[in-house]
Formats: C-alpha cells, sequence, structure tokens
C-alpha cells in the first residue's frame, strides 16, 4: 500500500504558506509567516511553547482560518483558506491520540474510511493493513477499546486512522509527548521509516530539539510568530542564523566584539582589548557590534602558552569541570564574557583524567570558521 | 497527626443522619401497618398498596404525572441540550447574560414561577391542564439540564470533534457520531434529573393544573389533607423508591467517565 | 453542486454568532416567554387595582404593597424571615459537623454523600408528610409517649412543627456546599499549625473555619433562599395560624381572590431572595479579590 506520488510536477511544493498572519483577540499568533513544504518531506516545526507551531498547524487542517488579509494557505497548489478540515486532503495525529472512546480499534481505524462511503470488504481489508503497518496484530487490536490500550499502543492506532485514508499531507501535533523515553526514540525511527515507505508528506510540530534534529528533512525554527530559520538540520545546528535558534538548539556560548577590517580579513575586538579572527560574512561592516556563538564542542582547553597557532583564544579561569559520561564539560570564566562551556569528549577519567582544577588559568580556543556570526533576532 | 474524629462529633453526625432517615423509614414501615389508625404496629400487610391500585384518582394522577414528566424531561433534554452545546463551544454576545440568566429559575421560589404563569396562561385565555403543567415544567427543568450537561461538556475533549472533522466528518456527522455518543451519559442524567423534580413536583403544578387534570402529587396533597390513612404511606414508599432509583441511575451516569 | 446540507453548513461556519444564536434559541425563548414575561406581568399586576372578581382592573395603584405595613401582613413578613433565619442557623449547626465528618471520611465518603443528598431528592410532599406522621397528635412520638405513661403533647400545626419541617426540608442544602470547599482544604495546613503548637481547637477556628467560609456563605443562602419562599412546610405542618409569605400568596389566589395583592406579596418574596443573592454575589467578590 505504498502512496505513489501523482506524475504531476515533482518540483512543486505540497504545502505553501505565503505570508500568513493568523490573530487571537490582541495577539498574533502567526506573524507573516512563509514557507514550503515538499512533496515526500518530513519537515518539524520546532520552537518553546507559544512560538505559534500549532497554530500554523492547525492554519493547515484548517481548524483555523488566516486573517482577512493574512496571506494564502495552499495545498498541492490550491488555496484553502476558507475550506473546512473535512474538504482538506489532511489527515492528522492528535497530541493526545484523539481516538474515539466508544469505538473499538477497528472503527476507529474505519472512521474516515467509512465516511468516504467505501465498500464494506474495502474497508475491513484497508483497516486490517493499516494496522499492520503500524505493527499491532489485527487479531489481537482490532475488538480492543481505546481505554484498553497502552499510550504507545494507542497511538499507534492514532496513526493507523490518519494513515490508512492514504493522504498526501499528514499533520502530527507533538504526536510522542506523552510517551515515555525509550519508546519514544523506537517511535521516532518508525515514523521516519514511515515517512519515506510511504512517500507522504509529514508536517510535524514538537518542541524537542533532538527529535526535530533526529527526524527532520527540514526543519523551521519558530520563535514568537515568526519563522526564525529555515533548514537542514545540519544547516540549523551547524550555522544557526540568530542567537534564538543559537540557544535553542544545542547549546552555545555567546561572545560579543566589534568588527574591524584589516586588510582582506575580518577580526572581531573585544571590549577588553585582544582580538580574535573571523571568517568572511556578507554582513561584516567596520565598526559594527557583532555576536558571535561558538558551540561548546568546537572549543578546546589549553593552558594558556600552549594554545595552536592560527586558533582563536580568550583566557580565562576555570570553574567547574562536570561528568557527562560521555563528554565532559568544563566551565571556564572569562573576564567581560562569563562563563564559557567547553565539550571534551571523555577519553576515561579513571585512565586519561583532565588536568583541569578549579581557579587553574586556561585559554579557550577555537578555530576561526567554527563560530557563527548572528543575525538580529 | 492525628486523624481520629471526636466522638462527640461523630454521634452528632449519626444524630442528623437518623433525623434525615429515620421518618421516612418508618413512613415506609407503616405502609405495611394492617391497622388504619397507623400509630402502633398492629401485623403485616400488603392491603394499602392493593388499594392504590383501586383508586381511580391515584391511577389517573399516576397516569397524567408519567405524561407530564414524559413530556417535559424530552423537551427540556432537547432544549437544555442545545444550550449546553451553544455556551460550550461558542463564543458569542450575550453569553454572560445567558449564563446569569440561566440561574434565575433555580433560585425562584416556586411560588411565584407558579402563579406567574398562572396568571399569565389566564391572560392568555389558554385553559389550564396538561399542557400548561408540561410547559411550566419545562420551565423550570431547563436550567438543570443544561447544568448537567454543561459539565459533561466541559469535560469532553474537544480534540475528539476535531479528529473526526479531519477525517471527513462534517459539523452534523459529527454531531451524531462523536458528540452524542461522548454527551449520551450526561444528557441521560440531565433528563433522569428533569423527571424527577416533575414528577415529585406539587407546587407549581398545583397553581397551573386545572380541576381535571391533578398529578400524582396533587392527589397525594388531597389525602394529605383530608383524611390520614396508610394508603398515603403506601403510595409515599412508591414515589420514593421510584425516585431513589432514579437518582441512583443519574448519578452512576455521570460518574462513569 | 453543494447539497443543502453543505450550503447550509457553508453559510453558518463564518458566523459563529448565527451558530449559537441558533441553538441557544430555542430554550432561551422557552424561558423568556414562559419565565420572565409571566414575572413581568406578575409584577405590573402588583400596582394595578383589584378587579370584581379578583382579577385586576386598569390603573395604578401602589395600595396593595402599602397594605404590607399593616400589623396582621408585617407580621406574616417578621415571621417568614424570622423563621428562615433560624432554620438557615440550626442547618448551620446541625449541617457543619456533618459536612466536616463527611470530608474526612475517607473510603465512606461518596456512600455519606449519597445518603446526604437522596432526601433532597425525593418528594418534599412526601418527606413533609413524614413529619407530620410522627408529630401528629395520634402520630408516632405521641403514641410512644402514651405508651410511657406520658401525656401527649400537641406539635403539630405549632412553629416547632414548621421549623422542624423547613429544618428537616433544607438540612442537604447547606451539608454539601461546606463539605465541597471542606474537601479542598489543604491538610497540610492543619499540620503546619500543629507544629506551630495550635491546639485543635485553634486550629478549627484559625484555619478550618476561614477557609470553609465560602462554602458556609454559599450553604446559608441555599437555605436561607428556599425557606423564604417556601409554602408547603407551613401549610401542611403549621395550619392557618403560622401563615408565612407564601401561604399569604397562595391564598390571595384561591380563597381571597385578590391576584394583584398576591402578586404584590409574590414580588415582595423574589425582591428579598434576589436582595440575598446580590450580597451573595458581592461577598464573594469581595473575598476572592481579597484572596488575589
Amino acid at each position: 500500500m505504498v502512496a505513489s506520488p501523482p506524475p504531476a510536477s515533482l518540483s512543486a511544493p505540497v504545502v505553501q504558506l505565503a505570508h500568513v498572519t493568523k490573530t487571537f483577540g490582541d495577539v498574533k499568533a502567526v506573524n507573516d509567516v512563509s514557507l514550503d513544504i515538499q512533496r515526500g518531506e518530513f519537515f518539524s516545526m520546532l520552537g518553546p511553547s507559544g512560538c505559534g507551531k500549532t497554530t500554523t498547524l492547525r492554519l493547515l487542517a484548517g481548524f483555523e482560518q488566516p486573517d482577512e488579509d493574512g496571506g494564502e494557505v495552499r495545498l498541492m497548489g490550491e488555496v484553502v483558506n476558507r475550506r473546512r478540515p473535512y474538504e482538506r486532503k489532511v489527515a492528522m495525529v492528535f497530541q493526545n491520540y484523539a481516538l474515539f472512546p466508544h469505538l473499538s480499534v477497528e472503527r476507529n481505524v474505519a472512521f474516515g474510511l467509512e465516511q468516504r462511503k467505501l465498500p464494506k470488504a474495502q474497508i475491513a481489508d484497508r483497516v486490517r493493513h493499516a494496522l499492520q503497518m503500524v505493527r499491532l496484530d489485527p487479531d489481537v487490536f482490532a475488538r480492543r477499546m481505546p481505554s484498553q490500550l497502552s499510550g504507545g499502543q494507542r497511538q499507534r492506532v492514532a496513526l493507523a486512522r490518519a494513515l490508512v485514508l492514504e493522504p498526501a499531507i499528514l499533520l502530527l501535533d507533538e504526536p510522542l509527548g506523552a510517551i515515555d523515553l525509550k519508546l519514544r526514540k523506537e517511535m521516532q525511527l518508525e515514523l521516519k521509516a514511515l515517512n519515506k515507505q510511504l512517500g507522504t508528506t509529514f508536517v510535524y510540530v514538537t518542541h524537542d530539539q533532538e527529535e526535530a534534529l533526529t527526524m527532520s528533512d527540514r526543519i523551521a525554527v519558530m520563535d514568537n510568530a515568526r519563522v526564525a530559520q529555515l533548514g537542514t538540520p545540519a544547516e540549523i545546528y551547524e550555522n544557526p542564523r540568530t542567537a534564538f535558534v543559537a540557544k535553542f538548539i544545542g547549546e552555545s556560548n555567546f561572545l560579543e566584539g566589534q568588527a574591524r577590517r584589516s586588510g582582506e580579513d575580518w577580526q572581531l575586538e573585544w571590549a577588553y582589548g585582544g582580538c580574535a579572527r573571523l571568517p568572511a560574512h556578507p554582513g561584516l561592516r567596520d565598526g559594527n557590534t557583532i555576536r558571535i556563538a561558538v558551540r561548546p564542542e568546537w572549543m578546546d582547553v589549553w593552558r594558556p602558552d600552549e594554545v595552536p597557532a592560527g586558533e582563536n583564544a580568550v583566557g580565562g579561569t576555570i570553574e567547574d569541570v562536570i561528568y557527562l559520561g560521555e563528554t565532559m564539560h568544563v566551565l571556564v570564566r572569562v573576564p567581560h564574557a562569563g562563563t564559557v562551556t567547553v565539550a571534551v569528549r571523555n577519553e576515561g577519567q579513571l585512565i586519561k583524567p583532565l588536568p583541569w582544577k578549579r581557579g587553574d588559568q586556561a585559554a579557550v580556543a577555537w578555530l576561526p570558521e567554527d563560530c557563527q556570526i548572528l543575525e538580529d533576532d | 497527626m492525628s486523624s481520629r474524629l471526636p466522638r462527640w462529633l461523630i454521634s452528632v453526625t449519626l444524630a442528623v443522619y437518623a433525623f434525615l432517615h429515620l421518618p421516612l423509614l418508618v413512613l415506609v414501615a407503616f405502609s405495611f401497618n394492617d391497622s388504619k389508625f397507623s400509630a402502633s404496629w398492629v401485623g403485616f400487610t400488603l392491603d394499602w398498596y392493593y388499594r392504590l391500585f383501586q383508586r381511580p384518582d391515584i391511577m389517573r394522577g399516576l397516569k397524567a404525572s408519567l405524561i407530564v414528566g414524559g413530556a417535559s424531561t424530552v423537551v427540556s433534554a432537547v432544549l437544555g441540550t442545545l444550550v449546553a452545546l451553544a455556551l460550550a463551544r461558542h463564543r458569542f454576545r450575550g453569553r454572560t447574560a445567558l449564563e446569569g440568566f440561566l440561574y434565575v429559575p433555580i433560585v425562584t421560589p416556586e411560588i411565584v414561577v407558579g402563579i406567574s404563569l398562572l396568571i399569565l396562561f389566564a391572560l392568555a385565555k389558554i385553559p389550564l391542564g396538561l399542557t400548561t403543567i408540561i410547559i411550566a415544567h419545562v420551565a423550570f427543568c431547563l436550567s438543570f439540564v443544561v447544568i448537567v450537561v454543561l459539565a459533561r461538556l466541559e469535560g469532553m475533549d474537544q480534540n475528539l470533534e476535531e479528529a473526526a472533522m479531519i477525517l471527513g466528518a462534517d459539523e452534523i456527522t459529527t454531531f451524531w457520531k462523536v458528540t452524542v455518543p461522548q454527551l449520551w451519559p450526561g444528557i441521560l442524567s440531565g433528563a433522569l434529573l428533569a423527571f424527577t423534580m416533575s414528577f415529585d413536583d406539587f407546587v407549581i403544578t398545583s397553581f397551573v393544573s386545572g380541576s381535571g387534570s391533578s398529578t400524582l402529587p396533587i392527589v397525594v396533597y388531597g389525602m394529605v389533607r383530608r383524611n390520614i390513612e396508610p394508603s398515603i404511606n403506601a403510595i409515599s414508599t412508591i414515589i420514593l423508591l421510584v425516585t431513589t432509583a432514579l437518582i441512583y441511575l443519574a448519578d452512576r451516569l455521570t460518574r462513569e467517565k | 453542486m453543494a447539497s443543502p446540507r453543505q450550503r447550509i453548513l457553508g453559510w453558518l461556519h463564518p458566523r459563529p454568532q448565527a451558530r449559537a444564536w441558533l441553538l441557544v434559541a430555542p430554550g432561551t425563548l422557552w424561558l423568556l416567554v414562559f419565565f420572565l414575561v409571566p414575572i413581568l406581568i406578575m409584577l405590573v399586576y402588583s400596582v394595578m387595582p383589584r378587579g370584581i372578581y379578583g382579577g385586576v382592573d386598569p390603573g395604578f395603584t401602589l395600595e396593595h404593597y402599602r397594605r404590607f405595613f399593616d400589623p396582621l401582613y408585617l407580621d406574616i413578613l417578621q415571621r417568614t424571615f424570622v423563621w428562615s433565619v433560624a432554620c438557615t442557623v440550626i442547618c448551620l449547626v446541625l449541617g457543619y459537623p456533618v459536612a466536616y465528618v463527611i470530608a474526612r471520611a475517607g473510603r465512606w465518603k461518596s456512600f455519606l454523600l449519597f445518603l446526604v443528598v437522596l432526601p433532597f431528592w425525593t418528594s418534599f410532599l412526601v418527606r413533609t408528610f413524614a413529619m407530620i406522621f410522627l408529630l401528629r397528635d395520634t402520630g408516632l412520638i405521641n403514641n410512644w409517649l402514651v405508651k410511657l405513661g406520658v401525656d401527649p403533647i400537641a406539635m403539630l400545626y405549632t412553629p416547632f412543627a414548621v421549623m422542624a419541617g423547613l429544618v428537616y426540608g433544607f438540612l442537604p442544602f447547606m451539608v454539601l456546599p461546606i463539605y465541597a470547599s471542606l474537601e479542598k482544604l489543604d491538610l497540610s495546613l492543619l499540620e503546619a499549625a500543629e507544629v506551630l503548637g495550635a491546639r485543635p481547637t485553634e486550629r478549627f477556628r484559625r484555619v478550618t473555619l476561614p477557609l470553609s467560609m465560602p462554602g458556609v456563605v454559599a450553604g446559608c443562602l441555599l437555605v436561607f433562599i428556599p425557606a423564604l419562599g417556601s409554602f408547603l412546610t407551613s401549610d401542611l405542618l403549621g395550619g392557618a395560624k403560622q401563615m408565612m409569605i407564601g401561604n399569604l400568596v397562595q391564598n390571595q389566589f384561591s380563597a381571597a381572590r385578590n391576584w394583584p395583592f398576591g402578586s404584590a406579596a409574590s414580588f415582595i418574596v423574589m425582591a428579598l431572595v434576589l436582595a440575598a443573592v446580590m450580597l451573595y454575589l458581592k461577598v464573594k467578590d469581595r473575598e476572592q479579590a481579597k484572596a488575589t
């Protein structure tokens, strides 16, 4: 039952949001958001609660409508602003599963098919197949009621109920939120596999950045009703564009200074003296104050006089060394820049311990190209 | 912390419970008493119950109560559910006013409701009978149904209706296939409540019933006023049993999740 | 190509107000026509002169309200008010301990609650008759007194009987709200008080009682209001001499045939009830404002 994509132009986005705005009372829940989602993509919308990701999803589903002049929502090329949810060809999985408590598992899964008035035999067949696809044995689970299922099982039924309709687009609203960690990781991989296997476009909402990075082809990081950055997991993680993205995804150290041109190269002058080399960046202007983000794992800790040539360095005092198992975090207090966190691989503290103690003088160093020049939020 | 309750407290509580229930238990007990003057126990008999069935006024009263109860329950349940739906799922102008207004019938004394309706019917020259009783009963039961159904609605997962819609069901289909099955215990509970209140009502009914349309409570009132005999105990016992059963049912329905 | 159903839904969808009003209309109309309008008509009747057959003649007069300053009617008003207050106080004294015990009853809570609620839902008429059965001259209590060699006491048709009937009828209304607010009481507050050295009575006075006030106020209201408007109890248990306003009203619409006067009396009851409700709401708002 693999959904074969129609032969139409493969480059046309299946979902398009063009300058969409949605206001509730005085508050803009979605503010001038534009994005395109490609066929078959696993697309995530990631952000803290209140950032607008769920509202955006509900705009796609049809549970909310954009404001009067609030842009266009297009599905498969058609403008659907005013279309009701039951007139759109999308399916959805809800955060709390939303299984109909008065119907059995098979009646739940069959619901959408019954609305389409398909023949009974066909419905039974597709329901069976859908349950197998989400790895629930039909013979065991078909007759059960939702109240008799565990959280993970309910989520699978919710998934089956959506996928049995062979939708072109599947919306998922934080579906793994209520599931415990180990099962969650399993289901993340299963969802990803289903996405590739079926060719269905997945639009996924989550606040868990690890989840988004694991599963997505592309991520839209949202903050305060806007898209802060849109890109692949690698782009988001390795080239965060704003301080928000750098902070929300993984960890970052922030450093501030003035940009100075020096011949062909650029330098970052610290306010208290000293400088670091900057990679070229189109936004650099001589004299501007800029912020850079450097991820802990791009940094290293050296004795002040042992910093390798070519690397940027700032001096400081060791504040703490934290044991995290796979990595060690070395916290270094850098004057005028606060505490910098450096992530060092743990090569076995019992065999090859780190030489750092609280109070030691040290230098934190990184390669010039390993920093991110941040734009304003 | 000491969690044992002082003895005097428990005694007072037991006394109050006795006060609440003993009179009724006594009433029931003496419905089986084989003596017309009912003050001391003579022997066991079901005579008084048999006599009830032989009394045309009681039978007519019962029939009237059932008709009125049935009709006013159905009307209150339907109208009340619709209002509850609007209050739970829609934001609209005049909503707070309506919510306030719904509570007024509940605090209004029964005589006020009774006589104001009597005046209305007299003014509009509507003859008093079962219809006017039904109209009156719906008026005072409606608010209760709204409250019960509203409580159930607010506890209901709103995602269920959205899930149905995204699966292709329009608003009407969603209502019948998802909302109503979920709401059903609440509606039934409200209906049972309405029926109980209608079945038991005396004051309002006494004002809006004509001479030919006495409900059971009216007949019983007449019996109490005129001539005390154990048949009254018997019919009271029956009323008690019916009411208890209905309330128990309504309670179980509101419990189940 | 849209079916009528689709067209109706399509029309309704962008009009949330219309949808709401459509749902609300039948019920609201019913209440307006058969509840609000009659009361307004009754209000109008109360200021019109009495007609020959007991109805109204056109005109405007305040004589029906003025009659309430007659000692006879003032008496009735006063009696109604005093008895309602007395009933409320007695219900509070009896009901609070019961609510307290239920709130601490653990497993037995729902059973005990059900036992309290049950009489509340059964026919008021039947419960009043139960009282008659006990209190009559030839009733159960007197029967036992005679057997014990004591003279029978005339209990029926006395204020005592009416009070007993009122308390019996409305006690559950007091227990439930007090129970509800005691239930929410955080036991750790009492434990903290105990640790700080407060003895049981002090703990009750300074922690439990104040925190249960909302329930107490609600309970008092739920007893006071129906007591004010009560009719059946004083009718069956009090007889002609223990008239409350409710009986006065009923009388005007049967034997005395004075509809406008009855309307005025009825309106006075309504006004007293509304005053009590407004007072309650004001107190509740003030308590809530204090809490925030």
